[in-house]
């Protein structure tokens, strides 16, 4: 059976609508799905058996992937290639820090505030680069970065350009870290982890499932619309840009979420740590470039190898970073659907399909767009 | 002998299998009128024998050899110049400038130069500092085969030059022609204005799906045959 | 203060920065492409002259003349070869291959030279400086921004006054038509980028003669270029020659009243501009 996308499902020979069905599942995502749950389950349940390292390299991982799934929409969905995410990162980090340092928040809430804040940040920030296309808006989003960077070391309070760290025992007022330590008798630096572990996990599920979500859905249609004929989408009265800029913002709000996580988790902030280019931007645009761009699965894929890829040449330094920038290049110019895309032409496997596929119908049909079509 | 052939050339526009087996020759000193509806496959002809578009099967032949692979740039060093469709004036480039870069990857010398030019076109002369777009239709087409006659080409590929343009202003474009003969260039016109190609054509072929339907010269076939290979024997 | 004294040393730093964004403006005019991996790749250039300097004992201007031909060929051979291959509708691949080639760049030079600040020595000339009515003013620097404008006219006469200017214009309106004309365009794509690293070499020789540079300079060089490209307007060298000098001033200005505010000040203008003048001070190409 051929599984053909479907442009345009609602609009479609409305005399065969009762034999075809529209749908974006098959066999092997069902059996996936189960998977998907398996893994979940296995994921809540890690800090019962995993030690406080193997947390930490999970949150690291998970973490990344929230960043990942982020830029993936932005870049793989939305058209908008943005270099410039580390200022989301970075100013929900900031937020989030000043809320706990300074305005004694909740370290829970400081995070909440951190993602708002971002998407605030969002707002005024768009004006400025949705005035420049392609490769300008990435060097904008750059700019705006360097902007907020350069502003915040500007904030005596919170250390200005050197940083600052954050009140010892806020890890101990995390809400439940008193229990979990109760609970599971373990020190309370533990009983953290186990909760920065689990907040992280929660982060990159609902960062997958908003992405999956938005994609299932008709407003996901229309992004795919616009990915792949701007004028066309336009004609049919979809506005390009009110989708791109709803994005912008949902991928500012989680990007900050993850930025004011990271920050809490590691406890000391600095404006060029937390605006880092190659931290926040480049190994997020290799994890979702490696694993595949413009699919759920890749970024997951990439994530993944990108840690390998870590913990096995970290040590080297920079020619970690040469070699990776390499791999990056030819995976662009010779398999530019990445490891993911790989695999799914070979085995047309999809773990979360977005994609529309007709199923049933007469099968002596087929469905064909010539130039007079 | 063909100076220029095409031996049973199939070539697709995106999925869409525009020609379907061509066989056409074109002789040192000839021109050769291919005329039929929209949609005929006579452009498509045009941008395989240019370069322009790989042809899937079948040879395309210029002075014996075999031209079928090369691309555009290197089917225009070889001295076939083309007229493409739609004028295709670079915008940026004066009136002057866009004469002067057809030479570019063909700078023989011979009849054709700059001051030729503007002697078979004098009101280009008049024009020459303005950007080629500011033009009307009639000035962009001169330009066009100005700038294609400035390689000096052995062949003149000719797409559609009286496309949206008005009789009288056709008439002084066609009126070029026996100029460019006489230099020797041999001339391949593809036209739906029937009555001006014939009365430039030595032979002509017609055209319908992708298939030649009709050859032969302008006096040997009568005008109902033409009407038939043009829009199909069921509608004669 | 002397504000006279800073607009003119912001109008000669703007120079420096309309070096840097004459290359960028050249290839995005003839074929749409960002090269995220410019600021690197003038930093490459630094290095190189660093070497000629040191190992060969060159004088800088020397070292600069034999630094133009191997720059003009790398990104010859570095366009024909990689990023021919990225141009087309989709934006992505050119975006994401230059960013890796950035990283690329920029982390070869740090095994290669580590991290250490450097500069390239050129005698007396560092400190020398003319007195011009009240003011005074640095020979380098003087000479930097010479050099951008001679850097401006070379580009507009090649531009405008050859046949390769015409092919590069000709490409720029119309591959496919360009092709009938016997222009090839993956080689004039690749001149392009030739010609766009024999002006980063320039810009590497003022860059390193100027003040220290280390490996990781490069991403700051390509956003003050870009910025200078977009206040002039896309397309348009003398725009972004004007741009240039907007940041130059800026910065100095903002130095001038603090100096942690330098950097900041300049991307401030950008927004400005871009907020007033979204299509630059003098547009030419339709993006």
């Amino acid at each position: 059976m051929t599984h053909e996308t479907l442009s345009s499902s609602s609009s479609q020979a409305p005399a065969a609508a009762s034999a075809w069905t529209v749908t974006t599942r098959n066999r092997a995502s069902s059996v996936a799905a189960l998977l998907i749950v398996a893994v979940l389950l296995a994921g809540i349940a890690a800090p019962l058996f995993a030690s406080r390292s193997v947390l930490q390299d999970l949150f690291f991982i998970l973490t990344m992937l929230t960043l990942a799934q982020c830029w993936n929409l932005l870049a793989g969905y939305a058209g908008l290639v943005s270099v410039g995410q580390q200022a989301f990162v970075g100013f929900g980090a900031y937020v989030m820090a000043a809320s706990v340092a300074l305005g004694g928040f909740d370290p829970v809430v400081a995070i909440l505030f951190g993602g708002l804040a971002a998407m605030l940040l969002s707002v005024p920030t768009a004006l400025f680069v949705f005035r420049l296309h392609g490769a300008y808006f990435a060097i904008g989003t750059w700019v705006i970065a360097e902007v907020v960077r350069l502003l915040l070391a500007q904030w005596k309070a919170l250390g200005g350009g050197t940083g600052t760290s954050l009140p010892t025992g806020v890890a101990r007022e995390l809400p439940g870290v008193r229990l979990v330590a109760d609970w599971f008798g373990v020190r309370p630096a533990q009983a953290a982890d186990m909760v920065y572990y689990w907040l992280a996990l929660l982060l990159a599920c609902a960062a997958i499932g908003f992405a999956y979500r938005l994609l299932r859905s008709k407003q996901g249609l229309g992004l795919a619309a616009v990915r792949d004929n701007g004028q066309a989408a336009r004609a049919v009265g979809i506005d390009p840009n009110r989708i791109r800029f709803a994005v912008y913002l949902a991928a500012a709000f989680v990007t900050g979420l993850a930025g004011a996580l990271i920050y809490l988790q590691k406890a000391r902030i600095s404006p060029d740590a937390a605006f880092s280019v190659t931290d926040w931007t480049a190994y997020v645009i290799f994890i979702v470039v490696i694993g595949g761009i413009g699919t759920i699965e890749g970024p997951i894929i990439g994530v993944v190898v990108f840690f390998i890829l870590r913990n096995l040449f970290a040590d080297y330094g920079s020619w970690y970073l040469l070699v990776l920038g390499l791999l990056g290049i030819a995976i662009m110019l010779f398999a530019p659907r990445g490891l993911w895309g790989l695999f799914t032409e070979r085995t047309g496997i999809q773990l979360f399909p977005v994609r529309r596929i007709l199923a049933g119908g007469p099968l002596t049909k087929t469905i064909k767009g010539g130039p007079h079509g | 002998m063909a100076l220029l052939e095409t031996q049973g050339l199939t070539a697709f526009y995106g999925d869409f299998q525009a020609l379907f087996g061509v066989d056409i020759t074109l002789d040192a000193g000839e021109t050769v009128a291919i005329i039929g509806a929209n949609g005929a496959g006579k452009s498509t002809l045009m941008r395989s024998m240019s370069g322009m578009i790989a042809n899937a099967a079948g040879q395309v032949r210029f002075e014996e050899r075999e031209i079928g692979a090369l691309p555009a740039p290197d089917v225009m060093a070889l001295g076939i110049a083309m007229v493409p469709e739609g004028r295709k004036l670079f915008p940026s480039l004066s009136v002057e400038e866009n004469l002067l870069i057809g030479r570019y990857g063909r700078a023989t010398a011979g009849a054709w130069s700059l001051q030729t030019v503007y002697d078979l076109f004098p009101v280009l002369k008049e024009r020459r500092n303005s950007p080629g777009t500011a033009l009307s239709g009639g000035q962009q087409q001169m330009v066009a085969i100005g700038r294609a006659l400035m390689s000096n080409p052995k062949v003149l590929l000719c797409d559609e030059i009286s496309l949206g343009l008005a009789p009288v202003i056709i008439r002084d474009i066609y009126a070029a022609f026996p100029k460019i003969r006489a230099e020797g260039a041999s001339i391949v016109i593809v036209e739906q204005d029937i009555g001006q190609a014939l009365k430039v054509a030595d032979r002509l072929y017609c055209m319908m799906e992708g298939r030649v339907t009709l050859s032969g010269t302008p006096a040997s076939v009568g005008r109902d045959e033409i009407h038939a290979a043009y829009f199909g024997a069921h509608t004669a | 203060m002397n504000w006279l004294d800073t607009i003119v040393q912001g109008i000669l730093l703007g120079g420096l920065y309309a070096l840097f964004a004459a290359g960028l403006s050249l290839v995005f005019g003839i074929m749409r492409l960002v090269n995220l991996a410019h600021g690197d790749l003038i930093v490459l250039a630094a290095f190189l002259l660093l070497v000629l300097v040191s190992a060969l004992g060159l004088n800088p201007f020397v070292a600069a003349l034999v630094a133009l031909p191997v720059m003009y060929a790398i990104g010859w051979g570095l366009q024909f070869l990689v990023l021919n291959r990225t141009i087309g509708d989709d934006i992505l691949p050119p975006l994401l291959v230059t960013f890796g080639l950035s990283v690329v760049i920029q982390n070869a030079l740090l095994q290669g030279f580590s991290a250490d600040s450097r500069r390239v020595p050129v005698g007396a000339l560092e400190s020398a400086s003319l007195q011009i009515g009240p003011i005074s003013v640095g020979t380098m620097p003087l000479f930097t921004f010479l050099s951008a404008v001679g850097v401006i006219v070379g580009l507009n006469l090649i531009f405008y006054r050859t046949g390769l200017g015409r092919a590069f214009r000709a490409t720029s309106d119309d591959r496919a038509t360009a092709g009938l004309m016997g222009i090839r365009a993956d080689r004039i794509f690749a001149t392009a980028t030739g010609l766009a690293m024999v002006v980063v070499t320039i810009a590497a020789l003022f860059l390193g003669t100027r003040a220290n540079f280390d490996p990781t300079m490069g991403p700051a060089r390509l956003i003050y270029a870009f910025e200078a490209v977009i206040i002039g307007g896309l397309g348009s060298f003398w725009g972004t020659l004007a741009g240039g000098v907007i940041i130059g001033v800026a910065q100095t200005l903002g130095a001038a009243i603090n100096p942690e505010w330098q950097i900041l000040a300049g991307h401030l203008a950008f927004l400005l501009v871009l907020l007033v003048r979204p299509r630059g001070l003098f547009p030419r190409a339709l993006d």
